[in-house]
């Protein structure tokens, strides 16, 4: 349907999390789509609830409370269309990324082609890969159908062979995953997805059609040695994820119906979003987006259209919390500590927090340890996804990250950050942003619910996020520099438009605001000394026209790679003074 | 709002469904009464494949391969047993490695599973069998004194509750276990040293009851052949003093320690369960409640983790937590006079 019919109508966006519900109103205000308001609920896929409809209510409910109107008829059933008494909604979208990792195997010919490719689309969505299969493994193929078997996957992914080329090795591929899924019982047998040598579709439909839970086949994610592309595959993806999450948790099937099948796992939602806002705002450098929810960290990057998309079950801060040592040692966490906290008090909190995902701190230390978990986990999905970055999204010094016209940040860490300081810093610590970028704050976690309903509506993401449903925290000048600790390496001048000006001497390692508020710009002078680096290059002045946010102008000038000394009780000094210096 | 529940309950009904992971056959039947070591379902499972490539062997091709096989799907070999055979003068043939049944024939190919291994599903609590689910397993009911903990090390057993712990806080050392406790569930308190888990072990007892454990002895706990269950959380916690008062006023009774994994989705959780007698049968309890004033509440998380309260109020709106952070809370009377806010998604009912 053309979104000129459309554009008038009220949506209603639904968000299953791990650990929260948000129900969300979108609808036409003086003429233009704006964020009307959320409410919000515990999910309850899990246990004793087992449905995630009882969350799903609960959240219109609150949103009922909020705006005064009525969404649910007394006994629960979704009002839709719109009534004229105001009751009502006209349409609903939906996105999930509550349930377990999807476990998958992935399945390929040569491990640094088609295996490290399906891999990468293995990333696009909430999978934990446990099998992989390629020509480099040794082992019998009854071998390989067993650990197929033993593993009990959710999702096959099967790739391997450019459009066209050799077909044999594949074929004994198909054989292994074919047998392990008749082996399997028929309600546990995989989805699979095909995204391989495209001659072969119609001999995979015939070996495997019969065996899957439901197969589906994409074009080759590996056309060419030399290409690779997710995006169809992707797209496949997120719908046999929803298909799966349909047979794992009850209510998602209702929820597919009220949305007339308008739902995505969230992830996919908010890169869809990255990739659409990057080609609209021409981005020449690119859009960062990330999320620490409970299910996943997620990273999503957009440079001149192309998506890259990394969702990192293994950061989530609920029920995996458990696994993060796996990934890093205490120290890396401990690191990020302003509070002296014993680090068995720590490994303890990964712990009970995994016992209890929807928790939050009620206590000082607490909130401590879970802002110092949550930088640790941003900052290791961020450089597991900065390794997937195309070509033109490479930083001339590999640790450090590219220069990004815009980051855009939610999920209950920084969202529900106990500041907005608090929120910036956090973003700071763990991307490390290097140039000049603007920081955003999807406080309400609209982003993915905005992916979706651009399914149903073109012109109501653009018009939200222009009407200001994102906190501008910002603009954050980052300086790089090689000099010690206190030496000058930046002096700035902040012009505003009344004619008056701030200045700033910034030493190296510090961190220093200038007021600019919200909706306001100004013209910054940067005269770097020493040859740093502000943005514009190394030892370059210059002026730029910067926007103002809650936090103002940031002068980051702490270093890249971010300068942490190794002695504790420094550190702690230090990471008091930069809290203190953004308001606690 | 809605809140979880925590099971601490003196007298309930107490219905648990046990089934196998794969098809078998249940050897339980309605009615039945069971005990928690009794078999009520057993299956056999192929622990692996063995594939044999007819094709290749006779270096033919897939079709006439095909037409050389001589058993049928389905079929039980024993070890040795003619699978197929290439005919003509110099006849060769292939025979079964080991004894197993033919899963697949096709594409020239023979795939057999082998290596059967045996899985008995038993009762895991004292009951009736109320429901038969054929091929899966049974509904066992029951009726007693039910306390649900966050972690198990996986295992089951039963046996008679001694308890070792005077306080909440109590900490259970090695030189407390003594050989009397041999073959007993053992109550204590919280264990901070692997010494005490291997000294139990070396008892042996049947099962062991904590209010919380040191994670570094997660591993240890794994190892342990005997159920270890944690009521309360890891890091030095006392026990809940609703769990402290069930439990040791039920000392020397028989109690089943079903120590299984905590299983968010499903909702098996590790559990006490002490079957009493009784003269009307009890109710099963509500799985969820909404808060209310009057509830009585356990606290998840830090400053107050692990205590009992009751519910005072519940105050509109969002409450400023010391953490800085607002959320919806409730004001929590706790068992020593003082009023408390906790944010609601830090409470759990317990009834």
């Amino acid at each position: 349907m053309p979104a000129s019919l459309v554009q008038t109508e009220s949506i209603l966006a639904i968000d299953v999390g791990a650990a929260v519900t948000r129900a969300v109103l979108f609808d036409v205000v003086e003429g233009v789509y704006r964020f009307v308001a959320a409410g919000q609920a515990p999910t309850t896929a899990e246990a004793p609830f087992r449905d995630i409809g009882i969350g799903v209510r609960e959240a219109i409910t609150a949103l009922q409370n909020v705006i005064g109107a009525r969404f649910l008829t007394p006994d629960n059933n979704l009002i839709s269309p719109a009534q004229a008494d105001g009751s009502g909604v006209d349409a609903v979208v939906a996105t999930i990324s509550a349930g377990p990792a999807v476990k998958t195997v992935v399945v390929g010919l040569l491990s640094e082609v088609s295996v490290q490719s399906a891999r990468r689309l293995a990333e696009t969505t909430y999978s934990r890969v446990v099998e992989t299969l390629d020509l480099s493994d040794h082992r019998k193929p009854e071998q390989q159908l067993d650990s197929i078997v033993r593993s009990r996957p959710d999702l096959v992914l099967l790739a391997g062979g450019t459009d066209g080329g050799a077909s044999r090795s594949i074929q004994k591929m198909l054989d292994a995953v074919g047998l392990a899924c008749y082996l399997m019982p028929m309600e546990k047998r995989p989805m699979i997805l095909y995204a391989g040598n495209q001659k072969l579709a119609g001999e995979v439909q015939e070996l495997l059609g019969g065996h899957a839970g439901k197969l589906q086949i994409s074009p080759n994610i590996r056309p060419s040695l030399e290409t690779e592309d997710l995006a169809p595959a992707s797209h496949e993806l997120a719908s046999l994820v929803m298909r799966l999450r349909e047979r794992q948790i009850r209510g998602v099937d209702e929820l597919n119906t009220w949305s007339a099948g308008n739902i995505l796992p969230t992830a996919y939602a908010q890169g869809r979003m990255i990739r659409f806002l990057s080609k609209l705002y021409e981005s020449t450098r690119g859009l960062l987006s990330v999320n620490i929810g409970a299910s996943a960290t997620t990273v999503a990057a957009g440079f001149a259209g192309d998506l890259t998309l990394g969702v990192y079950p293994q950061f989530g801060l609920g029920e995996s919390l458990t696994g993060l040592l796996q990934h890093t040692d205490l120290d890396g966490i401990l690191r990020w500590l302003q509070l002296d906290i014993a680090p068995n008090t720590v490994r303890e909190y990964l712990f009970q927090k995994s016992f209890y995902p929807s928790s939050i701190p009620a206590t000082r230390d607490e909130h401590a340890i879970m802002q110092a978990i949550a930088r640790q986990a941003l900052y290791l999905a961020v450089r597991s996804a900065q390794r997937n970055f195309p070509a033109n999204g490479h930083s001339v010094r590999t640790e450090l990250m590219p220069p990004l016209d815009l980051i855009l940040a939610g999920g209950g860490a920084v969202s529900e950050g106990a500041s907005l300081g608090q929120s910036l810093l956090l973003l700071l610590d763990a991307i490390q942003p290097v140039g000049i970028t603007p920081l955003l704050l999807d406080q309400n976690n609209l982003l993915p619910s905005l992916g979706v309903a651009a399914t149903r509506n073109s012109f109501l993401p653009v018009q939200v996020i222009e009407s200001g449903a994102f906190i501008g925290l910002g603009t954050v000048i980052s300086v790089s520099a090689t000099a010690e600790y206190g030496e000058q390496v930046l002096r700035v001048k902040l012009a505003y438009g009344d004619g008056t000006e701030a200045r700033a001497d910034v030493k190296f390692g510090g961190l220093e605001l200038l007021p600019l508020p919200s909706g306001q710009t100004a013209k910054l002078s940067l005269q770097p000394l020493r040859r740093a680096d502000a943005g514009l290059g190394p030892g370059r002045s210059g002026s730029v026209t910067v926007t103002g946010g809650a936090m103002g102008v940031v002068i980051d000038a702490r270093g890249r790679p971010l300068y942490l000394p190794a002695d504790p009780v420094r550190r702690r000094e230090l990471m008091k003074k930069w809290h203190h210096t953004v308001g606690g | 709002m809605l809140a979880p529940v925590l099971h601490v309950l003196p007298m309930t009904a107490i219905v648990r469904e046990r089934s196998l992971p794969v098809a078998g056959r249940v050897t339980a039947h309605m009615n039945q009464r069971v005990n928690p070591t009794d078999v009520i379902a057993e299956a056999s499972f192929a622990r692996e494949h063995v594939l044999l490539d007819v094709a290749r062997t006779f270096g033919v091709s897939t079709t006439v391969a095909d037409k050389l096989v001589k058993v049928k799907e389905g079929d039980r070999l024993a070890q040795g047993a003619l699978v197929a055979e290439s005919g003509g003068f110099l006849s060769r043939s292939i025979r079964a490695p080991r004894p197993g049944r033919v899963m697949v024939i096709g594409g020239g190919q023979v795939l057999m599973e082998v290596g059967d291994a045996k899985i008995e599903l038993r009762a895991g609590l004292p009951g009736t069998v109320v429901q038969v689910l054929p091929e899966r397993g049974v509904v066992i009911r029951t009726v007693g004194a039910l306390v649900q903990g966050v972690w198990g090390n996986g295992r089951i057993d039963s046996g008679l509750m001694r308890v070792l712990l005077e306080k909440p806080d109590d900490v259970l050392m090695a030189d407390r276990l003594d050989v009397s406790l041999r073959g007993s569930v053992i109550l204590g308190g919280h264990v901070r040293d692997a010494e005490t888990l291997r000294v139990a072990a070396e008892l042996p007892i049947r099962g062991l009851i904590v209010s919380s454990m040191v994670s570094p002895l997660i591993q240890t706990a794994y190892q342990m052949r005997y159920p270890i269950l944690v009521l309360d959380g890891f890091g030095g916690m006392p026990m809940n003093s609703a769990a402290f008062k069930l439990l040791t006023t039920n000392k020397e009774r028989e109690v089943t320690v079903n120590a299984e994994h905590f299983d968010r989705y499903s909702g098996n959780r590790p559990e006490v369960i002490i079957p009493l007698p009784f003269t009307n049968e009890p109710d099963e309890p509500e799985p969820y409640e909404t808060f209310a004033v009057g509830l009585t509440v356990r606290m998840r998380r830090p400053p107050f983790a692990g205590m009992i309260g009751t519910i005072s109020n519940l105050p509109a709106g969002l409450s400023l937590l010391q953490s800085g952070l607002r959320a919806p809370a409730a004001e929590v009377k706790l068992e020593n006079g003082e009023t408390v806010t906790v944010p609601l998604v830090n409470l759990e009912v317990v009834g």
